[in-house]
This record gives C-alpha cells, structure tokens and sequence, in this order.
C-alpha cells in the first residue's frame, strides 16, 4: 500500500550527473539555501529589533491568531496535497497527480485570499493601541510584520503561478511516472514557503 | 540511467502530527501566562523547530537524500543560526 511506511520505490534519472541529483533539482535546493538566508536576514532583523524596542505589544492584542491558525493549516494542507501529487504519479498514477496538484492550487490562493482578509482588517480596523489602524507606519511592530508577512506573501503568490503553471502542463498529459521532475522542483519551493511560515507563525504571531 | 531508492513515507501520518502540533503551539501560547517569557520562548521554538524538521525531513524527502545535499543544507542552517546569534547577542551581553 502505497501509504505504508516502509515500501520501496524508484526515482528514475533521465540523465547521470555528477552529484547524482537531478540538475533542476540541486538548482532549486542551491536557490532555497539563499532563501534561507534572505527569510533569516528578516527573522532576525524582527528578533533584534523586538528586543530592542522598549514597547513592543502583545502580538495576539494586535493580529488575528485564531484566522492565522487556520491559514496555517490551509497551507499544511497544500503541502500535504503537493507531496500526494508527486506520489501519485511517481505511482503511475496522473488523475491522482491532477487531483492533489490542483487542491494545492485551490489551498494556495485561499491562504493568500485569506492573508489579503487580515490585511485589510488590519489596516482599516481601529484598535486601542492603533487607533489610525495597523499599517507599517504605525509602529516598528507594523513595519516589521508588513515585511515579514508581506514577502512571505509574495513567494506564496510566486508558487501559485507556478503551481497553476505546472497544473496547466499536468492536465495536457506531459508528465508521466519516468518524467516529472518539474512536480518534484516545484514542490520543494512549496514545503521551503510552508516551511517558513510555520516559523514565522511561531515568532510573529504567537511569541 | 540511475535508480535511487528510497522509502514511501505516510503523508498522512506526518500532516496530522503538523496540524496536531499546530493546535498544541496556539493551545500552549495562549494558555501559558506571557510572564513565563522563558517557557514561552523555549516551547514554542521548540514545537517550530519539530514542524519545520517533519516538513523538509518528509516532505521534501531530505531524509532519503544524497549525504553532500544534507551537507549542504545543514550548513546553510549553521549560518542562519550565526547570523541570529550574533544579532541576538549584541543585545544580551553587557556592553563595554
């Protein structure tokens, strides 16, 4: 049974090379390294800034935690429905492939519908500690969280595209159980976003 | 061409550990008084840190990988760690 733990399966390389991983694939690992880098940059840019900063409020008197929790899960879902996609048709499986390819489509653009939600609420509700609304004028907290949030947004959209792109090119029948590395790349970019916003969630909204 | 073998692992089993996880974090964070800064701190970086370890160890099959991609990854993760470290103590210790 395919969702057993313990079963065997093969990967098959079209090509040898000399790390032994895909070329597109080592690239997209090599590219989600730099990400690290650019979203560490950010997280500890907000961490010494927090510290720093001698009023900083509680982020769940600010943000919306319990609607985040479940964009959180929404987009744990995708990840899972992505990881399904590219076992369904390393199963020779491609309605399963087309199925959870296009759920991640569909969770994707919930998690940003729902990030554009929080924005808006955010920026045009009046709270006591904001009373012009939350905006990245307001307060180094704002600055920092439009940043954070925001650039965490813009690689989400970035995967959508892609996403549809390559839903676009499984439902035209061009991948096959022995050739569909682009499902297996772009799915890496996808786990890296859910990646970093479950450490994002942890330290913006909840710490 | 090559073959690579590697294990299937339980989707299923790891999206429910996540989304269990998640409710534990918002469960923990808003039960625990935000006095305990500490605690906090400690058990919500620590229920992250299990997360994000289950997302690029199955999901992204990491844990299947080549050894050299392993390597890799780990030192990219070294210097993100550096690079908050750093940042982070030249808050905490005394300045001269």
């Amino acid at each position: 049974m395919e969702a057993r733990a313990a079963v065997l399966v093969h990967e098959r390389f079209d090509e040898e090379t000399s790390t032994g991983i895909p070329h597109d694939k080592m690239g997209m690992w090599v590219f989600l390294c730099s990400e690290v880098m650019f979203f560490t940059g950010l997280i500890g840019s907000y961490i010494v800034l927090r510290f720093a900063s001698p009023f900083w409020p509680q982020p769940s008197t600010v943000l919306n935690v319990p609607l985040t929790a479940v964009n959180t899960f929404i987009l744990i879902c995708s990840s899972v429905t992505m990881v399904q996609a590219l076992a369904g048709i390393r199963a020779g499986n491609p309605a399963k492939m087309k199925l959870f390819l296009s759920l991640t489509l569909l969770f994707g653009a919930i998690f940003l519908s729902i990030q554009g939600v929080e924005y808006w609420k955010l920026l045009h509700e009046h709270t006591r500690h904001y009373p012009h609304g939350f905006n990245p004028h307001a307060s180094l907290f704002g600055s920092v969280f439009f940043t954070t949030t925001g650039f965490h947004g813009f690689h989400v959209f970035c995967g959508v595209v892609c996403i549809a792109f390559v839903t676009g090119k499984a439902l035209l029948g061009k991948y096959t159980q022995a050739s569909h590395q682009g499902i297996e790349t772009i799915g890496l970019y996808w786990h890296f976003v859910d990646l970093v916003w479950i450490v994002l969630f942890t330290i913006i909204y909840l710490i | 061409m090559s073959h690579v073998l590697h294990k299937v692992t339980n989707y299923m089993t790891i999206f429910w550990w996540l989304a269990g996880l998640t409710v534990v974090e918002v469960g923990y964070s808003s039960l625990l008084p935000h006095e305990h800064k500490a605690a906090l701190i400690l058990g919500l970086v620590g229920f992250a840190t299990i997360k994000a370890s289950l997302v690029a160890l199955y999901f992204m099959h990491l844990r299947f990988e080549r050894k050299s991609l392993g390597i890799i990854v780990t030192s990219t993760l070294i210097l993100g760690c550096i690079l908050v470290g750093v940042g982070i103590a030249e808050h905490l210790l005394p300045r001269p």
